[in-house]
């Protein structure tokens, strides 16, 4: 029988797993959620971010710091990816879908086979006085590095609902997602828009990455794990909804660490996916899509 | 007489070319002796298969150099199946029907090579085993040799069993991975622990794309155990680690460790630095053991993955991916065939002399003379290489043929131990 401390102690750490779990999402809720592009490379340019932290921080600098540095960086490469995307397949408008979904998985290999020539296939760490060690209260102990993925989530979710709903371009990109023509008849370029949030997508990898190293160890072909995962926590949250990233992260989280402490470690993947399935059952949209 | 001048320089030139070629380029007639097989070279296996690789590329390059096999060059072809099971059948099917290689080796780890069995064996081909872990015991291939030394459960959980009930542990608990090697070996333990009067108060698997450990180490830190036996790969070996040090699994606890493959690589042990003190855990080989030939093996090996970015030590698998070839070598040359059925007849009765030392096969193709030792990791300092190529810094504690040294317990004291 599990004690109420063990499960008070799975919901706690649930919260910073599911923060964890959103953050890596953010990206990919703006860039799917919002445009519909079918970004999944996604996951390859946060183990790029991770790989781009590693090499940055051999300098001595904090991997936060060098998560933050990397971002305009990452916001270039996006609007590269993007650039190309839409002249190749957008402006043809045919099969966007399938022909963008076969594009991105090429680029996610490309990028993982250029990591592997490149850094080879050992595993990769960083270092940082935080890494490795825990803050007790009382009886119970949180990683610090679960409290830097809890903090970067806040951070990220803050700062994007924030130009989101404040800002001109930020409202422009929630407008493209919804209405492209509309937003044409209001006399802005709809592509200008999409190749911004695409870098902005993009450039929230590079955070995400550093979080992701810092977090664990990682090896070029991690992407596909985080595949699933990421694209779970977007659907539930309803497409493009950043505080839903964050609750849908949230839940997930929570379920997970709760399933593992009581029924065991090998539930832990049917519950993303059957909360992923019931959702869509009862309520197809999201928790907060519209 | 231009057109004799012409065969006498054209036929002098062909023979002082030939001449200034070492005679290691020189094969006799015939078509190259084909070797294939997978190797995961990307992937969670990734980091220890091109360290393995490089360990067999030394045997075809070495066996080359003094003429081949027979007389005929060896040609030696590899494909990547990215750790995963569900490509090497259809690798093992193109060598097989495609390259048509004359001998196969499997690929390194038990889950890649487990899907291959039943093919090779209706095939009837000869398949040199790589570190993997009972994939005959349900098949029961005669022509099946495998190069690791372990045979049975028995081996893996035997000695870390034995050292805990020493240090007066009662109750155990048992983490494993959800495939094939971690469960084999860790039904093994269960197996033993139930046998021999182990309380078992923790017995979970997890999935194998785990992230986290945190919540998993939380349930057995609940559980009090005094002995922690883990079954994982390289992947989560490092996070496994890291969640101990920072949650804490309870200073009851006087033994932890037993399966977790990863420690053994150069590049984790040297990531996880301290981290690693008082885990007592499986090896193959470690600094202090001593065979003839290996010393210069390493020297050599070194070089090479150096250069190739892997592992630079390569303790764990390389020596016995050289030892493979070894093996075929020898019963290549007493047999003067290639035929497999010849050749696993004759690896059934023959005792081979490899540089990780000599190797004899079971009914079952497995090691008759098992060598796996349990290690201790002891004063093991953060970011340094070096420490780990002398003796001392992971002692071993059993079989007794190799002991090094006493384990030290409980666990918390043998982290801080120098």
């Amino acid at each position: 029988m599990i004690s109420i401390d063990l499960l008070f102690e799975a919901v706690l750490f649930g919260i910073l797993l599911g923060c964890f779990y959103a953050a890596v999402s953010l990206g990919l809720s703006v860039a799917f959620g919002l445009l519909d592009v079918p970004y999944v490379a996604h996951p390859a340019l946060l183990i790029l971010g991770s790989y781009f932290t590693f090499l940055l921080s051999k300098t001595g600098l904090d991997p936060i710091i060098c998560g933050l540095l990397l971002m305009p960086v990452f916001y270039l490469i996006g609007i590269a990816l993007y650039r190309f995307y839409y002249e190749t397949f957008e402006r043809r408008s045919s099969d966007t879908g399938v022909r963008g979904l076969a594009f991105f998985f090429g680029i996610a290999f490309i990028i993982e086979v250029c990591l592997i020539l490149v850094f080879g296939v050992d595993q990769r760490t960083v270092s940082a006085t935080y890494i490795g060690s825990s803050l007790e209260i009382g009886e119970y102990r949180f990683p610090y590095r679960m409290l830097v993925a809890f903090g970067i989530a806040i951070f990220l979710t803050t700062l994007l609902t924030l130009y989101f709903s404040k800002t001109f371009n930020g409202r422009a990109i929630k407008a493209v997602g919804q209405d492209e023509g509309a937003l044409r008849l209001m006399g802005a370029n709809p592509v200008k828009i999409k190749q911004l949030a695409f870098g902005i997508a993009t450039a929230v990898n590079a955070l995400a990455g550093a979080m992701l190293i810092i977090v664990g160890p990682v090896e070029p072909a991690m992407d596909r794990i985080y595949i699933g995962r990421t694209f779970c926590v977007v659907v539930l949250a309803g497409l493009g909804s950043m505080s839903g990233t964050l609750v849908a992260g949230l839940i997930l989280g929570i379920a997970e660490s709760v399933v593992m402490m009581t029924l065991g470690a090998s539930w832990a993947p049917a519950v993303s996916f059957g909360l992923l399935l019931l959702m869509l059952g009862i309520r197809p949209q999201g928790l907060f899509g519209r | 007489m231009d057109n004799m001048r012409r065969k006498v320089i054209g036929t002098g030139t062909a023979a002082l070319v030939a001449a200034s070629v070492p005679g290691s380029l020189v094969f006799a007639q015939g078509a190259p002796i084909k070797i294939g097989m997978s190797m995961p070279q990307t992937g969670g296996l990734g980091a220890g298969g091109q360290a393995a690789l490089i360990g067999i590329r030394m045997w075809v390059d070495d066996v080359n150099a003094k003429g081949g096999l027979l007389g005929r060059k060896v040609e030696f072809i590899v494909y990547d199946d990215q750790s995963n099971g569900a490509n090497t059948p259809g690798i093992y099917t193109k060598l097989l029907d495609v390259d048509k290689v004359d001998i196969l080796i499997a690929p390194y780890a038990t889950n890649p090579t487990a899907p291959i069995m039943p093919l090779v064996k209706e095939r009837g081909k000869l398949l040199m085993g790589n570190f993997s872990f009972q994939v005959n015991s349900k098949v029961q291939h005669d022509m099946w040799f495998n190069n690791a030394p372990w045979n049975d459960a028995r081996g893996w959980s035997e000695g870390f069993l034995e050292a805990g009930k020493n240090a007066g542990a009662k109750s155990l608990a048992v983490f494993a991975a959800d495939a094939e090697f971690q469960q084999n070996l860790a039904n093994g333990a269960r197996e033993i622990a139930k046998n021999s009067g182990w309380n078992i108060v923790y017995n979970q698997n997890y999935p194998g794309n785990n992230t986290d450990f945190s919540s998993i180490i939380r349930s057995v830190r609940a559980a009090r155990p005094e002995a922690v036996f883990v079954a994982c790969y390289p992947n989560e070996a490092v996070a496994i680690m890291r969640s101990v040090n920072e949650i804490g699994i309870g200073s009851q606890v006087q033994i932890f460790g037993g399966g977790m493959v990863g420690l053994q690589f150069t590049p984790i042990m040297q990531s996880l630095g301290s981290l690693l003190n008082g885990v007592v855990n499986f090896n193959s080989y470690v600094p202090g053991m001593k065979f003839p030939g290996i010393e210069d093996f390493f020297k050599r090996y070194s070089e090479r993955a150096i250069a190739a970015k892997v592992d630079p030590l390569g303790y764990y698998l390389p020596p016995f991916n050289y030892a493979i070839g070894q093996m075929i070598e020898q019963a290549v040359n007493a047999t003067k065939t290639i035929d497999n059925k010849k050749l696993a007849e004759h690896m059934r009765k023959t005792e081979f002399n490899t540089i990780v030392g000599p190797i004899s096969f079971d009914k079952n193709g497995e090691r008759a003379k098992p060598r796996l030792v349990q290690t201790q990791f002891r004063n093991v300092k953060d970011n340094d290489l070096e420490q780990f190529k002398s003796p001392g810094k992971q002692v071993v504690v059993w079989p007794a043929v190799d002991k090094q040294g006493d384990v030290i317990t409980p666990f918390d004291r043998a982290r801080k131990a120098t």
